[in-house]
């Protein structure tokens, strides 16, 4: 394509993708509580009841727990999980594989109607501990692929080298396998993190009446009316997911994350 | 000896895996499942049965034209996501790995938003006091400001932005993998770039765009928040109603033979995908 279409193209998604988060940005400084857009006086307020009102501290304090919590839960099940499927291909491994990335794919309210009902069955309903299983189990996904992404990226002469130096399964996955994917591991965790700490419909369902998250707040302040302090957090969620995810491109190798295998060829 | 043992360590490493996905995963579809042909006592609860009752309900016009919106925006979606995001897709591959970070970078930021966040910001873009028909009229090209939202244009919009980023990732795969002597040997033959790209990318990707088009639409599908935020009721989609049953109505057995329906729906739909594209790796 020629140029200068290529560049007005890349230009009008760059700006469809921003435009509302810089919207938002310029609600989030006004300084009276209305959302108006260009901002009328600049104040940083919001920010400020966003990070001292009781209101929005415990639903930042309940999202904070669930995503540290549940992305461990999603790694400790993906990490034994991929390694094992690394290590033999059998049909049952193959199978769960396909299982741990089944939640992900279907539409999320299908799941979260699944866990509504089971935790009410279990008589243990509308508790923290339950988003935290909840998450863990549907993100199971993320670091599933990332690490097994990271195991497939490691040259199996460098694990041989070690078994002929006389290093056993056990300490070849100690001292060889899992420094080489460290960055796959933290991305994987990273990611379930991320989409935890945004994740609506699962935590709403499974204990949403009484452990409000981030979102469930944003959403039930929408029906009561707006207040930019609403916008101030919807711009601390953009920077948390420029944050983690600019690291990842920073230190890791995010094309290749994202299923761009070829060597680059120029 | 040690060899023997050590080899059984990836099963012994699969015990806790399976625990975990059957206890929290398996066990909850199971018991949905069950329950999607219970019989619904009156108050909120119900009585182990085996009944259809909540699968013919379903059959009901009101449901039916429910889940008929929901296929047809579902399909718009992924058709207008599609349309933008392979050419974008295209282009973004072409641009060296170190200039695609920042893109991707900002991809992800924006795929991993909360449908929550892209509701409220959508719905602030729209308004009348804060939105672009506000700059609109400030600018001079409209008389005075109005509102765009609620509406079906607004859901619409609101659907796109949130599966945009989606199409990308999942295109991103098979084109960064496109060959780039292929573009080239077309314009050696003497193809403009644009002819080129519709007479040899195009076609050559007709695998991964129909793939993109389906998981485009099973997203789609399960869109909650933004027909609420950005439409009126006439555009709730059957994720609506599906948890509306549960929660509101305390139905659970209609609630779930609905999920079961939309599953089913879905699953039909990945594993046309994945036979479309077996031999390319998966990326979710």
């Amino acid at each position: 394509m020629s140029r200068l279409l290529r560049t007005a193209f890349l230009a009008a998604a760059f700006l469809f993708l921003g435009a509302p988060l810089v919207i938002v940005a310029g609600v989030s400084v006004n300084a009276k509580k209305r959302l108006l857009f260009p901002p009328e006086g600049f104040s940083l307020g919001w920010y400020r009841e966003m990070l001292t009102d009781a209101a929005w501290l415990k639903p930042i304090g309940n999202s904070l727990v669930i995503a540290t919590l549940g992305a461990l839960v999603a790694l400790s099940i993906a990490l034994p999980l991929a390694y094992a499927l690394w290590r033999r291909r059998i049909l049952y491994a193959r199978a769960l594989y396909a299982l741990g990335i089944a939640p992900f794919i279907l539409p999320p309210v299908i799941s979260a109607l699944g866990f509504l009902i089971f935790w009410s069955w279990t008589g243990h309903g509308g508790r923290i501990e339950n988003d935290i299983l909840s998450h863990g189990v549907f993100l199971v996904t993320l670091p599933l692929v990332t690490v097994s992404l990271g195991l497939e990226s490691i040259d199996r002469a460098v694990v041989e080298a070690a078994a002929t130096l006389g290093a056993d399964h056990r300490t070849a996955l100690r001292t060889v396998v899992l420094p080489l994917i460290v960055p796959y591991i933290l991305s994987g965790y990273a990611f379930a993190f991320v989409l935890s700490m945004n994740e609506y419909i699962i935590a709403y369902m499974v204990a949403g009446f009484t452990v409000e998250t981030l979102p469930i707040k944003i959403f039930n302040s929408l029906r009561y009316g707006y207040t930019p302090v609403m916008a101030a957090v919807a711009v601390g969620f953009v920077a948390l997911a420029a944050l983690v995810f600019g690291l990842i491109g920073r230190f890791g190798d995010l094309p290749r994350l994202l299923g761009a295998w070829a060597p680059e060829k120029r | 000896m040690t060899e023997a043992r050590a080899d059984r360590a990836p099963l012994l490493s699969l015990v806790y895996p399976s625990l975990m996905l059957a206890a929290f995963f398996v066990v909850p579809f199971a018991i949905m499942l069950a329950v999607s042909f219970y019989h619904r006592v009156e108050g909120g609860f119900y009585e182990p049965a085996f009944e259809l009752a909540n699968y013919r309900r379903f059959l009901s016009a009101f449901f039916l034209n429910s889940l008929g919106f929901s296929l047809y925006l579902a399909a718009l979606t992924a058709v207008i996501c599609v349309a933008i995001g392979f050419p974008f897709t295209y282009l973004l591959t072409r641009l060296r790995r170190r200039h695609q970070v920042p893109w991707l970078v900002l991809l992800l930021s924006v795929l991993s938003l909360s449908e929550v966040i892209v509701g409220f910001t959508w719905s602030v873009l729209l308004s009348r006091t804060a939105g672009l028909s506000n700059l609109l009229a400030w600018i001079g090209v409209m008389p005075g400001p109005e509102s765009w939202a609620p509406g079906f244009a607004a859901v619409l919009l609101g659907l796109t932005y949130l599966g945009f980023p989606y199409t990308v990732l999942v295109l991103y795969p098979s084109l960064s993998r496109l060959d780039p002597d292929i573009p080239e040997a077309a314009r050696t033959l003497g193809a403009s770039p644009l002819l080129a790209f519709f007479t040899v990318i195009v076609p050559g990707q007709r695998r991964a765009i129909l793939a993109a088009l389906i998981m485009l639409f099973v997203f789609t599908l399960g869109a909650y928040v933004i027909p609420q935020v950005l439409g009126r009721p006439q555009h709730w989609t059957l994720a609506v109603l599906i948890a509306d049953q549960a929660l509101y109505q305390s139905n659970l057995p209609f609630a779930a033979a609905m999920a079961i329906f939309l599953m089913l729906v879905s699953l039909g739909l990945v594993g046309l995908t994945l036979r479309l594209g077996r031999e390319r790796t998966q990326v979710p």
